[in-house]
């Protein structure tokens, strides 16, 4: 018998247990159409050959040394997109004329195929892991800076209030109101903006052929190891879901109310 | 009691005699004017009482009289305004930290649990962690959350909020506590039960206080003043003396006393809601006519 005050085990783990689920169920699915020839297996591999082609990326292709780099030219241009910017963000929200100014630049550079400009990025710091870094750096940092403007301008009228009836200084003001108050949308903001940087990390290291997984991903098309490149695929995922766990970590840390 | 038939200069006589002893607070002819040139809007129009020492004052009137505009004029958070509001010899012009204000909006912090919610002003003061939080403890005993300390907002009922709110204002021990309809967003009878926890504590703490409402039945379950303000520009129309026995209980609202007060008070109310509410017909069927 379940604990009085603890949570059923199906209630606690039917999310997680669904997921997967979900995620075997469509794989299955994969597996049929591809060996059925609805899906034409030189375009996508079936799943068991992707499943079997782990062993061979893990011991050929020196996985762990890639999943590394690609981490940490991630975690060096994730760090640095929440340093810059949630500061620019704050500025922005505390002078209103930049905002006027600046604000759809700053919404059009997030839109910008910046992964594009790699050959201007190549000039100016060579064929290098800085580049990469970067480049994830400038398309990771728009979000980031509008999701700040918008959570400390979202915060509530009566709250502002509240500091002030207190005397609060500006400075209170923002650390101990606006800027807990801003929080879940900043973590959203970061939370693109990670999306964004990972995106550019692998695909700068696919196209100028270095470093981690991105370059590993180019090799094994280039070789037409189908299984392997998918497999290589799964393991930028690996990388995704590491840092939004990370993420989620440090989120349920500085928000226990969430 | 008081004759409910008194005019409004015998009941000015006798507020003003119970206010004279001690006045906590002065306003006096206050204006509050919004807007320039031909479009000016005079909100608050040369508004006078005062409260003394231990009152509980509420103002009340309808949409639209200026009563939320004197509530951020009184707390400081509308330093612009003609004549004075005097806390001692201090005029009111930025925040007092001898005003202690309840806004009429939740306001509670949700990232921050009951009790560092309570201990929040205190925090602001530098008072040590094992000394705020003993004050912060005593007033959420006060306001009845005792078993909530670690509860966070989002656990709470939209009454239980409202007490964090007023615990979180009674902690740094504020010489006038200003309630901006503090109780409008909650049902009746939650309403009645914290006008009797609010009755208790301002009789515990003999805490002087002023409460802005609408609602007539708080109004008088709660006050030994009321001050009748009048539709668009904001006037005092009348104060009236409220004598029902303290201590005083939600029970008092089933009594003969308190039902002729509600009446008196809505026969002066009627008249400025019902030009409120034709205000407000016109300027909508001005807008419909402009759609």
């Amino acid at each position: 018998m379940a604990k009085a005050g603890a949570i059923p085990f199906t209630t606690r783990w039917m999310p997680e247990m669904f997921g997967i689920g979900t995620l075997v169920v469509a794989i299955l699915i994969f597996e049929l159409l591809v060996q059925s020839g609805v899906v034409n297996r030189f375009i996508i591999p079936p799943p068991s050959d992707v499943f079997l082609a782990f062993e061979r990326v893990v011991m050929e292709e020196d996985i762990l040394g890639r999943v590394r780099e690609t981490a940490f030219e991630m975690t060096v241009a994730g760090v640095a997109v929440v340093i810059v910017g949630i500061p620019i963000g704050a500025l922005l929200y505390r002078y209103s004329i930049w905002r006027r100014a600046l604000e759809d630049w700053i919404g059009a550079l997030a839109a910008a195929p910046i992964v594009l400009a790699f050959p201007l990025f190549l000039v100016l710091f060579g064929r290098s892991s800085t580049t990469i870094i970067v480049m994830a750096f400038f398309h990771g940092l728009a979000p980031i800076i509008l999701k700040t403007v918008e959570g400390l301008t979202a915060t509530r009228k009566v709250l502002i209030n509240v500091g002030r009836s207190l005397n609060m200084t500006s400075s209170q003001m923002f650390w101990k109101i606006l800027f807990p108050s801003a929080l879940p949308v900043i973590f959203t903001g970061i939370r693109l903006s990670w999306t964004f940087c990972l995106i550019t990390v692998v695909g700068v290291e696919f196209l100028i052929n270095l470093g981690g997984l991105g370059q590993l991903i180019n090799d094994l098309a280039e070789r037409y190891d189908l299984p392997g490149t998918y497999a290589s695929i799964c393991f930028v995922i690996f990388v995704s879901v590491l840092f939004f766990v990370i993420l989620e970590r440090i989120e349920s840390w500085l928000q226990p109310a969430r | 009691m008081t004759s409910l038939s008194s005019d409004s200069l015998s009941a000015r006589t006798a507020s003003a005699s119970l206010a004279a002893s001690a006045p906590a607070m002065v306003i006096d002819d206050v204006v509050k004017r919004f807007g320039r040139g031909t479009e000016v809007v005079t909100a608050v129009d040369h508004v006078s009482f005062n409260v003394a020492q231990g009152e509980f004052v509420s103002v009340i009137g309808p949409s639209g009289c200026g009563k939320s505009t004197l509530f951020n004029i009184i707390g400081g958070l509308l330093g612009d305004y003609e004549g004075n509001v005097l806390i001692g010899d201090e005029r009111i012009s930025a925040p007092h930290p001898e005003v202690g204000m309840v806004f009429q909006e939740e306001s509670t912090f949700p990232w921050r649990n009951v009790i560092d919610n309570v201990a929040f002003p205190l925090e602001l003061q530098g008072v040590a962690k094992s000394e705020r939080m003993d004050r912060a403890h005593h007033f959420i005993d006060m306001v009845g959350l005792a078993n909530f300390e670690k509860n966070y907002p989002s656990q709470l009922s939209g009454g239980m909020k409202q007490r964090v709110s007023i615990a979180r204002t009674l902690v740094s021990q504020p010489k006038i506590l200003l309630m901006d309809e503090p109780f409008a967003a909650l049902d009746e009878q939650t309403r009645l039960l914290l006008g009797d926890k609010i009755t208790q504590i301002q009789q515990q703490l003999n805490q002087t206080t002023l409460l802005i409402t609408h609602n007539l039945t708080e109004a008088v379950q709660l006050s030994d003043r009321i001050v009748v303000m009048t539709y668009r520009p904001g006037k005092v129309k009348r104060i009236v003396d409220i004598k029902l026995a303290r201590p005083r209980t939600s029970d008092v609202v089933g009594s003969d006393a308190f039902g002729h007060y509600v009446a008196e008070i809505w026969n002066d109310l009627r008249e400025e809601a019902s030009r409120g509410m034709a205000d407000s017909e016109s300027a909508a069927s001005r807008r419909g006519a402009h759609g």
